[in-house]
């Protein structure tokens, strides 16, 4: 196998990027997976298309109208969130269809060559460029540090957030923040990783994650493992069998979601459970 | 010390068309024992979250522990102010131990940046002993049953070092014997701490041994209040729930039997 390929700097990029955006992806995917609100990567991830997209029309920098459409997102979200009242069923699914309809009535507003467009929606890691690589390590301290310095406000609020409040923590602050942390990630993963394939790179590890333990340190830990996994295997096989990275980035990820789900330790207390209520009956 | 815990001037609150308490007043002395019933809907659950301030105000005053409930004082009253929940289904794939849970109680003491030391963890692991949860302490929450975790929820309130201890059906969950036993516990623990203490429950039997007041309530008022030998007659409960007294009769004897 030849891998000199991997000492060309478009590649070494590439490893850099998968590694962050692996990280800090999966420990969004972690707040939104123990939320049960797996739908707010999905809104926040076409809002931030649909924003990129209008930049790209309206010629400013396609990151700028994402990240205003990630608040935008946010802004719409929030209080649906904090009310009780997110159900992915409906004002999810609407917020979201509303984005993707944005999106393609930007695209066809938009005159000239579509490449542009659709390399947002696709990503494109190869060409990462080092600007990129800068602010999404930014990106990364912010995430990775905020979780470390507010663990116990986060952990709290993750598990009940009525709860969080009831004992004097200010949950609603960080509600506000995870969703915030969550545009600004997939705002700078955007041109790398793509508006349709961001979602997977979140829910997916922190999915495997959490069939695997019951500490929540261990989640985040685990979930950032299999981002950054998904990531290198992903690029791996690209290269090797020449086909796009994205959509070997998320099969892969696919993947260790179902490996996690065969050996899934929660699984086996059921089968357990199931097994002695059989020899009871 | 603040002589009166909690007060309560017309409330009116309001959720959507409905209106869930229509201009109720209330005063709580400090190291009172107050249990609340009433029907399903009769704005119970709504009191209390008002004197924690997770429930919003449409009009009216509420004063708890000498302080305004305001956006300002909040977070002073919650840290003060111990809230046990109706019991709500957990995920069992929730990654958060039930020590974990109860040490969710002192974060709000412990304020931000600050984490849990050896001192907290051994608070935790006494009120985890204190409700007989102690063999459970590293399980995850979710594999807890109801009523287990319903101790859970107390050893977390305990573990807050609460002035005021908020308990909205802590009984629901439990078998009868353990009902008995939870009451017990939270009278035990009210007296030997000096707290105020108002409760929910639908046990009727539980109020007179329990109890220092009683406050029936009905449609968003509170609809009568007093010594509970006195006021949970047949006569008042047949009105209180709109049954013929027979059959409240009925129905209180069985549960004498049960």
């Amino acid at each position: 196998m030849d891998l000199s390929v991997f000492g060309y700097q478009f590649m070494q990029n590439a490893i850099l990027i998968s590694f962050l955006a692996g990280i800090t992806c999966a420990t969004i995917g972690v707040f939104v997976v123990l939320m049960h609100m797996p739908f707010i990567g999905v809104c926040m991830a076409h809002a931030a298309f649909a924003g990129a997209l209008l930049g790209l029309w309206l010629g400013f920098e396609p990151l700028i109208g994402a990240f205003i459409f990630c608040l935008l997102a946010a802004a719409i979200i929030g209080p649906l969130a904090d009310r009780g009242e997110l159900n992915p069923d409906t004002s999810v699914g609407i917020i979201f269809s509303l984005m993707l309809g944005l999106a393609f009535l930007f695209m066809g507003l938009m005159s000239g060559s579509k490449s542009g467009a659709l390399e947002l929606l696709w990503g494109s890691i190869l060409t990462s460029t080092r600007s990129d690589i800068i602010f999404l390590s930014v990106v990364v301290i912010i995430v990775v540090g905020l979780v470390l310095i507010f663990y116990k406000e986060i952990q709290a609020t993750l598990f009940h957030r009525e709860m969080a409040l009831s004992v004097g923590l200010p949950a609603t602050i960080i509600l506000y923040g995870i969703l915030f942390l969550t545009g600004t990630t997939i705002t700078a993963s955007l041109r790398s990783i793509g508006g349709l394939l961001i979602f997977s790179l979140i829910l997916n590890p922190a999915a495997a994650a959490y069939q695997l333990t019951y500490s929540m340190k261990r989640m985040f830990l685990l979930s950032a493992g299999f981002g950054v996994l998904s990531g290198w295997i992903g690029l791996l096989f690209s290269y090797l069998f020449n086909v796009p990275s994205g959509a070997t980035i998320v099969i892969t990820s696919s993947v260790i979601f179902m490996l996690a789900i065969v050996f899934s330790p929660k699984r086996k207390v059921k089968k357990w459970q199931g097994k002695l209520l059989s020899e009871k009956g | 010390m603040v002589n009166t815990a909690i007060s309560v001037k017309d409330a009116v609150v309001s959720y959507r068309e409905d209106v869930a308490l229509r201009g109720v007043s209330l005063e709580v002395a400090s190291g009172e024992f107050v249990g609340i019933i009433g029907p399903n809907g009769a704005g119970k659950t709504t009191i209390l979250t008002i004197i924690n301030g997770l429930g919003k105000l449409h009009s009216g005053q509420v004063r708890v522990l000498g302080k305004n409930v305001t956006s300002r004082n909040i977070n002073f009253i919650r840290r003060r102010v111990g809230y046990v929940p109706q019991v709500e289904h957990i995920d069992p794939r929730m990654p958060i131990s039930v020590r974990e849970v109860v040490m969710i109680g002192r974060y709000g003491l412990l304020g931000l940046f600050r984490r849990p030391g050896k001192n907290d963890w051994k608070i935790v692991d006494e009120m985890l002993e204190l409700v007989g949860m102690d063999h459970l302490a590293r399980r995850p929450i979710g594999h807890l049953s109801g009523g287990e975790q319903q101790r859970v929820a107390i050893a977390r309130c305990l573990a807050q070092e609460p002035e005021l201890f908020l308990l909205d059906e802590p009984t629901a969950a439990l078998d009868w014997k353990a009902q008995t036993e939870i009451l017990e516990l939270v009278r035990q623990i009210h007296d030997a701490r000096k707290l105020t203490t108002l409760f929910i429950t639908h046990d009727l039997g539980a109020l007179p041994v329990t109890c220092d007041r009683v406050i029936l309530m009905k449609d968003g008022l509170i609809w009568s209040e007093g010594f509970p030998v006195k006021l949970l007659s047949d006569a008042n409960l047949s009105q209180l729930y709109d049954m013929p007294v027979s059959v409240v009769k009925k129905r209180r004897g069985e549960n004498i039997l049960v």
